[in-house]
């Protein structure tokens, strides 16, 4: 446990990707199964126990110190299991050994509420402060050091050498502590056997087209769909819905796991039908249909109510076939896999399934001209994939390109400026701006309607640091409010209705297009111009 | 006769001495002021008569550039005030110069502690018990989740650090008067003999420190120094300067910071520090309780800090205190 709480401790501090991938690689070598596994699992959120909650701390620490005293110091450090951490009195006498990672998920595990307020205090009576920390936060779950499962993966890759593809494939197939991951990334033995399991296959992802112009003899293009992308699994029986990252979201999408009832990987987008993106809500055919915010609606649920089930099903526009009735097609050029994927769709139900439409264009300028005249909000740009490209994880160069449409550009006011962190922390250079809520010749205010910290050069960001240090109004902690003086030209990629915000709207992606230095604040867009963009 | 200790009254500026038309630690500017220590909340300028230790009167010298008034006393020393009240200066283990002082007036005692620690610092003798009836404490981290741990442990972890580092720097945010030498001090202490690089605001407080005789080993000037002269070493900033501008002309800074705030997490993590050290130069919560019960005084006055708790200490004890809720005392760097 002590190397565990070390690294927690580590991991709240460093802020820097690389070094916590560094740590946990470092962690990953040195300690033995099954500590790493566990402590992976943690990391990553993939642990729970259900007889240890927030007010099970509470309740023991309250039986051993003065509730006041309790309170007073719950108050001043904000988080329950660091305070208790704090606070548990130190035994008297000898001390046994601390716990190891693997006794103690073993001792949970084996808890209940009943005997949880008599088997916790034997474990914490053998660790100090930092590991009573480590051990709260892996009993209650939510560590909160910014560990992502990717990043985990990646570490664990580095850590053994291994490729992260791999490691995505083989991780789903293992419940923690993930000793057969262990056993072949460290000890050089056999992958673990996935051929019966529904498992998730890495993506395969493309690179911006930026300047690249392509020939369509070799590629084809299709409609890139702002929803969002999965893969769908069918394997002995069982069906799992995985998201981008590799997360199982089945259980937020019941109704595709009943959608697919035979052998298959499909790769696809998923969307959900609802309050209508200029097209037609039954239109089952392509275009219109799918409502991102009826999509936001649905995401992060662990269940799903019947009504919204009703109100906004889910279905997906199918991009591509991995595998099916139990071939791999990955290798398959994509022209060959587009047949197939063509071949397999009366198989499947019309309601929840259809396929993303190959667009036909002449030549690239052609193509360039139908994308500019596109009119579906659910449309994000254009995917050019080459013909004869087999299904490879992750980027690889040439094969697959997104062309995005062109972002939409509005200009706003510079409100606020808060540090970065990393190699950025002595810097300004995340920004709040704002637009007019009227004419601000006649008294109108500012509303902030969006946050941005990239877009600009090295440069651009040392002058914009200046400016905001030498026009600073107020100071609250790392945030500085400026006085109005310098207007960006922000592009983004969509604006929808937001309650949580004081403007009533949400931008996706805002980033600094350019800094309109020679643009007077008053001239900056209105409110109503953004609204005017809204689509939900 | 008077009704017992009417001589001392405790009002939002300070604590008045009665007879003596004298105040502890004002923060404002009176007469005759009895200074605890050099810190800019406990002593500011403008005094008529100013009564503290040498090392006192030099810090506040070197910060209001005046002697005006200076009345130095020496610990063990007493001075015979207005009013037949006695003042002993007794040391207090916070800073250079830092003193409790021990009031005597008709047969009762008053101690008045300003800021102290129990643990041992090189740069300052040690606090030393003194009974009294009323005894007069701050509570800077009066709360029990506040516990020191040993220095040589947090000096242990800087040079870790540093050692695993050698192309990088490690800044260390210290206040400038006191904690910057103390860990200066501990980090000889700990057979690190490298020089030191300072932030241009440390330097003249370090040299007030050598003059009273506290070694602290090779000092150097940021300024005066290239990027790569510092790879591999440690500079000592004021917390302010932590993220600040200046610090770009340091190789690849690993920020530290030396404060008894540093042992809550999100403390260090909203300061944006890797590296936090859990040093303080006041009491933790042990030694605030343990301090109360040696000196056993007949009741508590508690001047600055987290009181709630340290008064709910007292009543579960069965000991008298009140809270003086006295303005203008700060910690945010302790
Ligand atoms: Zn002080
Ligand atoms: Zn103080």
């Amino acid at each position: 446990m002590e190397a565990f709480a070390a690294l927690i401790d580590a991991l709240i501090y460093t802020r820097s990707r690389n070094e916590k991938l560094r740590l946990i690689a470092e962690y990953l070598r040195a300690t033995p199964d099954p500590d790493r596994g566990y402590a992976l699992a943690a990391l990553t959120d993939g642990l729970d126990f259900k007889a240890v909650k927030s007010s099970t701390i509470r309740n023991l620490l309250k039986e051993r110190v003065d509730p006041v005293l309790w309170s007073l110091s719950r108050d001043f450090v904000g988080d329950t299991a660091e305070t208790a951490s704090f606070l548990w009195p130190e035994p008297v006498g000898a001390v046994a050994q601390p716990p190891t990672v693997g006794e103690a998920v073993d001792a949970l595990s084996g808890m209940t509420r009943a005997n949880a307020m008599v088997e916790l205090p034997r474990l914490l009576d053998r660790l100090d402060s930092a590991g009573r920390y480590a051990f709260f936060k892996l009993a209650t779950g939510g560590m909160r050091v910014g560990v992502s499962s990717r990043l985990a993966k990646v570490a664990f890759a580095q850590a053994f050498d291994v490729s992260v593809d791999d490691v995505e494939e083989y991780w789903h197939a293992l419940e923690p502590p993930y000793g057969q991951l262990f056993a072949w990334g460290a000890d050089g033995e056999d992958p673990p056997d996935t051929a019966n399991m529904p498992l998730f296959k890495p993506f395969m992802l493309a690179h911006p087209l930026e300047e690249t112009v392509v020939d369509l003899a070799d590629f084809a293009a299709e409609w890139k769909w702002d929803g969002i992308r999965v893969q769908l699994v069918h394997v002995a029986g069982e069906t799992r819905v995985y998201s981008r990252s590799g997360d199982d979201i089945s259980a937020t999408f019941p109704e595709m796991v009943t959608a697919l009832d035979f052998p298959a990987v499909l790769d696809g987008e998923l969307l959900v039908r609802g309050n209508v993106q200029g097209g037609d809500a039954n239109d089952l055919t392509q275009g219109g249909a799918a409502s991102f915010n009826a999509l936001q609606q649905r995401l992060g649920r662990k269940t799903v109510s019947k009504k919204m089930l009703a109100e906004s099903p889910a279905f997906v526009r199918l991009y591509d076939v991995l595998s099916a009735d139990g071939e791999d097609l990955r290798s398959l050029p994509w022209q060959q896999r587009r047949q197939r994927l063509e071949q397999l769709l009366p198989r499947l139900p019309d309601t929840h399934f259809d396929l993303s439409k190959v667009v036909e264009a002449e030549d690239f300028e052609q193509l360039a001209q139908i994308r500019e005249g596109t009119r579906d909000d659910a449309i994000e740009g254009l995917m050019l994939k080459r013909r004869d490209s087999p299904y490879v994880a992750g980027r690889k160069t040439g094969l697959w390109y997104k062309w995005k449409r062109d972002p939409l550009l509005i200009d706003c006011v510079l409100m606020y400026a808060q540090r970065g962190s990393g190699k950025r922390s002595s810097f300004y250079s995340d920004y709040t701006f704002g637009c007019w809520d009227g004419d601000p010749d006649q008294g109108a205010e500012l509303l902030p309607v969006g946050k941005a910290y990239s877009g600009f050069t090295d440069a651009e960001l040392k002058k914009l640091d200046k400016i905001v240090r030498q026009n600073t109004l107020n100071r609250f902690g790392p945030v500085r409010e400026v006085e109005r003086t310098l207007v960006f030209e922000v592009a983004f990629d969509s604006v929808h209705s937001s309650k949580r915000h004081k403007s009533g709207l949400a931008m996706r992606f805002p980033r600094i297009h350019r800094i309109r230095w020679d643009k007077p604040v008053h001239e900056a867009d209105r409110l109503e111009t953004l609204r005017a963009l809204i689509r939900d | 006769m008077a009704a017992p200790f009417s001589w001392i009254r405790p009002e939002p500026h300070g604590v008045h001495v009665v007879p003596a038309d004298a105040w502890i630690d004002p923060s404002k500017a009176v007469d005759r002021a009895l200074v605890t220590h050099g810190h800019a909340d406990h002593a500011r300028g403008g005094h008529g008569q100013t009564v503290a230790t040498p090392e006192t009167l030099a810090i506040m010298e070197l910060r209001y550039n005046t002697r005006d008034g200076a009345t130095p006393v020496e610990y063990g020393e007493t001075i015979r005030l207005k009013g037949g009240v006695d003042a002993t200066y007794i040391p207090a283990g916070h800073v250079l110069g830092s003193a409790q002082i021990l009031l005597e007036h008709a047969g009762e005692r008053v101690v008045i502690t300003g800021d102290y620690k129990r643990r041992a610092d090189p740069t300052c003798p040690p606090f030393q018990v003194t009974p009294c009836d009323i005894f007069i404490t701050e509570a800077t981290f009066g709360l029990p989740l506040f516990s020191h741990p040993p220095i040589a442990d947090e000096m242990a972890k800087l040079l870790d650090r540093l050692e695993a580092h050698p192309d990088r720097c490690v800044l260390v945010g210290a206040y400038a008067l006191g904690k910057a030498q103390r860990v200066i001090a501990e980090l000889r202490a700990a057979g690190h003999s490298q020089p030191i690089y300072l932030h241009g605001a440390m330097e003249k407080m370090c040299r007030l420190y050598e003059e009273f005789g506290v070694d602290l080993g090779e000092l150097r000037l940021v300024a005066d120094h290239e990027k790569d002269d510092m790879r591999g070493s440690i500079i000592i900033s004021p917390p302010s300067a932590l993220n600040d501008r200046w610090s770009r002309r340091l190789p690849d800074p690993i920020t530290a910071m030396a404060s008894g705030w540093m042992r809550v997490r999100q403390r260090a993590r909203q300061r944006n520090v890797e590296l936090p050290l859990v040093i303080s130069d006041h009491a933790d919560w042990e030694e605030l309780t343990r301090t109360i019960q040696e000196v056993d005084p007949h009741e508590t006055w508690i001047t600055h800090g987290r009181e709630e708790a340290l008064l709910r200490w007292h009543q579960l004890h069965q000991r008298r205190a009140r809270a003086l809720a006295m303005v203008g005392y700060e910690d945010e760097d302790d």
